[in-house]
């Protein structure tokens, strides 16, 4: 009878939460959060500094009681069941949780055996993780011993030692090299694949949420402002974008062409903005409408909207602690000679 | 399958604390060192200082149950405390989201603090016989159990102690009022018999008085508090602090 409530309330959902919150005194730094996981999902939070994201993933881990709502995983309610719920996930913190007085293969040996495995897959799984995460050389130095970035990667490694139905990584590459970060999530997606791994993953690297998410929700002040695909989310500005600079542009002359040529077309600081459906086909067009009404374009770029744009127009802010909201029109719109 | 799971994990905790314990080569000399101190200066001053009632053994042999008491005392309470370190540095939170109870992460921090006792007492009891104390080595082996399972009650004391502290602020609070009066009420260093008033008072409150009463029973067969009593009170007081420690260590916020 409860099995199928809960069936039919999760709806093949392996990680679900409903309304769930968490307050500290009167603040909640999780605000009525509800969220719906399928299997095999690679699912991105993304928000600014403070918006909640580590306190949500700390509640569905266990380590933190909801003050409110409620969450599962894998049908395991977080509150009543923590013990099975751990039997389910794994996680990269996005704060140091290592041991540094245990060399970089005791770190893993003991998670390892926390987890259960046996010595054959732990020795051959630590083997395969310290080759991803380039530490081979430095695996029987003293954690303590290690650079910040190494120690970085030993958390990843050790997150991935283990193949839990979930897997929660709290902004795991930040601080590490493109090269470094491209061939670990390289490796991440392949093993997510093959073992029908469900990831929850914050990342402040923007590209990398589009790459490797399936669907992304956005996150601020603890409540979620928006989800969907990066398509889906990017189709909420409007498509691409055509932006040319124009000679003369502020003059009445040339604003009154672009108004007439133009009608839906934005002039900020010298450009003309012009949304299209696909930039790339109609950019040929545009530039000859602009020729035959006389206008003088001095530089053309296409524009698709990324998900900083979309970040930044829902937040009003950077995803990184970047100053927000310059007076550069270019880069809310027209960010150069992408694609 | 799970129960093979719980002592995986208990195996995982109690090693890293080993691991922790044994690389810790200062702590290690400090174990010799502090207790040789205690023999040295304690021992040679108060013992020139007059003959007590020490039931006819020289200061020497009198103390050395008391010194390991000390040992245990110390030694344990420290590794329950740690987990304080262990939340600072972060590293609980990797034990915390792992598939094992919480009481199989209390169980192996209790043997890894009963076993770095048990170690340190070792080496202490080594010292006590180069420094002339006379026990029977089957007194010095039969405070071994003892060592065990009082060290496992301090752990947890330690424990339930670190279970309510979220800093490491408090900590010369805990030192300066409950691990140095523990120890120097407990009568390792005087015959507890000698004493009389709210100090006799504090003496019999204070559960470490029993577990130094019980190691000099087992050492040199003397004892001011019947041993019974003082073996009754060290049993209940571990298994009352591992029930308190388990629960307030699963305590969640
Ligand atoms: N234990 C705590 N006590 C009080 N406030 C907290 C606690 N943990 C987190 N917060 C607050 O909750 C908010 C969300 O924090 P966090 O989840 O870490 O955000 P994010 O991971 O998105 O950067 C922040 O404002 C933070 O200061
Ligand atoms: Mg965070």
């Amino acid at each position: 009878m409860v099995r199928v409530v809960f069936l039919s309330e999760n709806d093949g959902a392996i990680i679900q939460t409903s309304g769930l919150t968490k307050k500290y005194g009167d603040f909640a730094a999780v605000d009525g959060v509800d969220l719906s996981i399928k299997p095999g999902e690679i699912f991105g939070l993304l928000g600014p500094n403070g918006a909640g994201k580590t306190t949500l993933i700390s509640m569905l881990c266990t380590t933190v009681m909801p003050s409110s709502g409620s969450a599962s995983i894998n049908s395991f309610d977080v509150v009543a069941r923590p013990g099975d719920v751990r039997r389910n996930i794994g996680i990269v913190f996005q704060e140091q949780s290592l041991d540094d007085r245990l060399t970089g293969r005791e770190n893993l040996e003991l998670h390892a055996t926390l987890y259960g495995l046996d010595a054959a897959t732990a020795s051959q799984r630590i083997a395969s993780v310290l080759d991803l995460v380039e530490l081979k050389d430095k695996a029987d130095a003293l954690v303590r011993t290690y650079s910040g970035g190494m120690r970085r990667r030993l958390e990843i490694g050790r997150g991935l030692v283990h193949y839990p139905k979930v897997l929660f990584l709290d902004e795991p590459t930040i601080g590490l090299d493109p090269q470094t970060r491209e061939h670990i999530w390289a490796y991440v997606k392949d093993l997510a694949k093959r073992e029908q791994i469900t990831i929850l993953m914050t990342t402040h690297y923007m590209e990398e949420a589009e790459m490797l998410c399936t669907r992304i929700a956005i996150i601020d002040h603890g409540k979620i402002i928006a989800l969907g695909t990066p398509d889906e989310l990017k189709s909420m500005l409007g498509g691409e974008t055509v932006v040319l600079k124009l000679r003369d542009a502020d003059t009445p002359a040339v604003r009154e062409k672009v108004q007439a040529t133009f009608p839906d077309a934005k002039l900020f600081d010298g450009s003309m903005v012009l949304s299209v459906k696909a930039a790339e086909k109609e950019i040929s067009g545009v530039l000859e409408q602009a020729r035959s009404a006389g206008i003088d374009v001095l530089e053309t770029s296409m524009h698709r909207p990324t998900l900083n744009d979309v970040f930044l127009k829902l937040t009003g802010r950077e995803i990184r602690d970047e100053k927000a909201g310059t007076a550069d029109a270019m880069r809310a719109f027209g960010r150069m000679h992408r694609h | 399958m799970t129960m093979k799971n719980e002592v995986m994990g208990v195996y995982a905790v109690w090693l890293r604390e080993f691991k922790r314990f044994y690389r810790d080569r200062g702590n290690l000399l400090g174990s010799v060192a502090r207790p040789l101190m205690w023999f040295l200066i304690i021992g040679g001053g108060l013992g020139a200082a007059g003959q007590q009632a020490t039931g006819g053994f020289s200061y020497f042999t009198f103390i050395a149950p008391g010194i390991i008491g000390m040992t245990v005392l110390f030694t344990s309470l420290f590794q329950g405390v740690s987990v304080i370190w262990d939340r600072e540095f972060g590293f609980l939170k990797e034990m915390l989201v792992a598939p094992i109870s919480r009481v199989s992460i209390v169980i192996g921090k209790a043997l890894g603090g009963a076993t770095s006792s048990l170690l340190q007492s070792l080496l202490i009891i080594g010292v006590a016989y180069a420094v002339g104390v006379t026990m029977p080595i089957a007194g010095a082996l039969a405070m071994l159990p003892l060592i065990v399972v009082i060290s496992v009650g301090f752990t947890a004391l330690g424990l339930t102690i670190a279970s309510f502290m979220d800093t490491m602020e408090g900590f010369n609070v805990i030192m300066n009022f409950i691990v140095m009066p523990m120890f120097l009420l407990s009568g390792a260093l005087f015959p507890i018999a000698a004493t009389g008033g709210l100090m006799a008072t504090a003496v019999y409150l204070d559960p470490m008085t029993y577990g130094v009463e019980a190691l000099r029973y087992a050492a040199i067969g003397v004892s001011s508090v019947s041993p019974v009593v003082s073996l009754a009170v060290v049993f209940a007081f571990t298994a009352a602090m591992s029930v308190v420690a388990t629960v307030a260590f699963s305590r969640r916020k």
